[in-house]
């Protein structure tokens, strides 16, 4: 249960990391928060032959900042700063619901929300709440930079869409807009577990949409969206509608059955809290 | 930028419970084994190395962290505290490990300095929190004898112990 030997590097600047990706490729991965990481190292899971840290780099932010009509994460956020942020509050309302339930106060003290976007576990809650609301990942590498949308960013589990030269230097959550409510609901046997089922969901009033974004079920975290939505009365036939497409997969904790049932009943418990939500939002 | 090779060792400073150490260690090496093995702080138990169990939280800048998901070298420069900076060998328990004696918050004991060093930062606004957002503060600490209940009660009523040794003090803040 110790890391396996690699070669150290600590780059100070953004560049110089565009500059180590671009050498070493896939041999090389990011420690950022290192939460999933170093248990991944710990159990050799993964031998990289070189650690890219960049926990060190210079004029970094530790808090997100209001970019547009979004709310932007640089790599150092660590996912505590969501708890404490107002900004995320006020403009990221769903980010905010979910944040209590991606592990522990103290992996939350050290993890960030970039790296948990960029580590793409289906299971997590970071990539679906990023899908429902469908946000962006800012990628670089010596080849420059581009902005990846989250229904192109995720690509299988644990698996992202960028080149083996490239890495996340930001997430980019769209702000909350007028008619528009959120909720996040997830079911896990003990608290911080790997959920077995989760949901985010979010209701637009002047489209009469509702998206869903399961965790847990699937490969990847993926927005299912249905129009037509008058009242109340409509969510349970939809979330059927929406919760019918997904592949429920069996495990020692959950039947496929079981977990198909989860997602019924989350679903429809977290877009009725975003229907009411959204009905409290005043269209300007 | 700085590179160490596999095997290679490098100068590391770190500020241990206010105490300055310049040790030499491998990048691959965990706080977790730094802590214990070079620094000889074997306060901080070693349970499951993969950010499970919580034996191994301590305090990096004030905030709970698993030493045992941390390398070393990648926090150079922080300020560390653990289980050994609470009370000095054979003088007087800290309030929070004292709370910990009275109301049965340990048995076998491994689990402690996790759970400790957990606690520290908010134990003085514990008596206002309900047992639901103690144990949520709590939930990454497993400890398999006490079920947890002696462990939320000592939380909750450490700050009385600093109250009792010094009435000038205000209570609970």
């Amino acid at each position: 249960m110790k890391p396996p030997p690699f070669t150290y590097h600590r780059p100070d600047t953004r560049a110089e990391v565009d500059a180590l990706l671009s050498m070493y490729g896939s041999d090389a991965k990011i420690l950022a928060g290192g939460q999933s990481l170093v248990p991944i190292l710990n159990m050799r899971l993964a031998s990289p032959a070189h650690i890219v840290d960049i926990n060190h780099l210079i004029d970094e932010d530790d808090d997100p900042f209001e970019s547009g009509d979004a709310v932007a994460f640089g790599p150092l956020v660590r996912l505590e700063a969501v708890e404490r942020s107002e900004l995320v509050a006020e403009k990221v309302p769903l980010l905010a619901a979910a944040i209590e339930y991606v592990a522990h106060p103290a992996i939350r003290n050290r993890g960030t929300v970039v790296g948990s976007v960029a580590h793409a576990d289906p299971a997590a809650e970071l990539p679906a709440v990023l899908a429902a609301l469908g946000g962006a990942v800012q990628s670089r590498g010596s080849g420059g930079s581009r902005s990846i949308p989250a229904s192109e960013f995720f690509a299988g589990p644990l698996e992202n869409s960028m080149g083996e030269d490239e890495w996340a230097e930001g997430v980019q959550w769209p702000a909350r807009r007028a008619g528009e409510g959120v909720g996040f609901e997830e079911f896990a046997r003990r608290s911080g577990d790997y959920a077995l089922c989760g949901v985010a969901a979010v209701v637009r009033r002047s489209s009469r949409t509702l998206t869903l974004a399961y965790l847990g079920m699937g490969d990847v975290p993926v927005a299912l969206d249905v129009d037509g939505l008058d009242s109340d009365a409509d969510i349970e036939d939809a979330v059927a509608g929406l919760a019918s497409s997904l592949e429920a997969g069996g495990d020692i904790h959950a039947t496929p059955r079981y977990r198909s049932w989860l997602a019924q009943q989350l679903g429809t418990k977290a877009a009725r809290a975003a229907f009411s939500d959204s009905m409290g939002e005043d269209e300007l | 930028m700085k590179e160490v090779r596999p095997g290679e060792r490098t100068n590391l400073s770190l500020r241990v419970n206010g105490v300055h150490h310049e040790i030499e260690v491998e990048a691959r090496w965990l706080l977790s084994d730094v802590l214990r093995h070079v620094i000889g702080l074997t306060g901080t138990h070693v349970g499951c190395e993969h950010g499970v169990c919580g034996c191994c939280t301590v305090l990096v800048n004030g905030r709970p962290s698993r030493s045992c998901l941390l390398l070393a070298v990648q926090i150079e420069g922080a300020e560390i505290q653990t289980v050994e900076g609470l009370a000095e060998p054979g003088e007087e328990l800290h309030p929070l490990q004292e709370s910990f004696r009275r109301h049965h918050g340990l048995q076998c004991g491994y689990c402690t300095p996790g759970f400790l060093m957990t606690a520290y930062p908010f134990y003085r606004r514990a008596a206002d929190m309900s047992d639901d957002e103690i144990r949520s503060a709590i939930s990454g600490q497993l400890c398999r004898c006490t079920g947890y209940a002696g462990i939320v009660e000592a939380i909750r009523r450490a700050a009385e112990v600093e109250a009792e040794r010094d009435p000038a003090t205000e209570g609970p803040r």
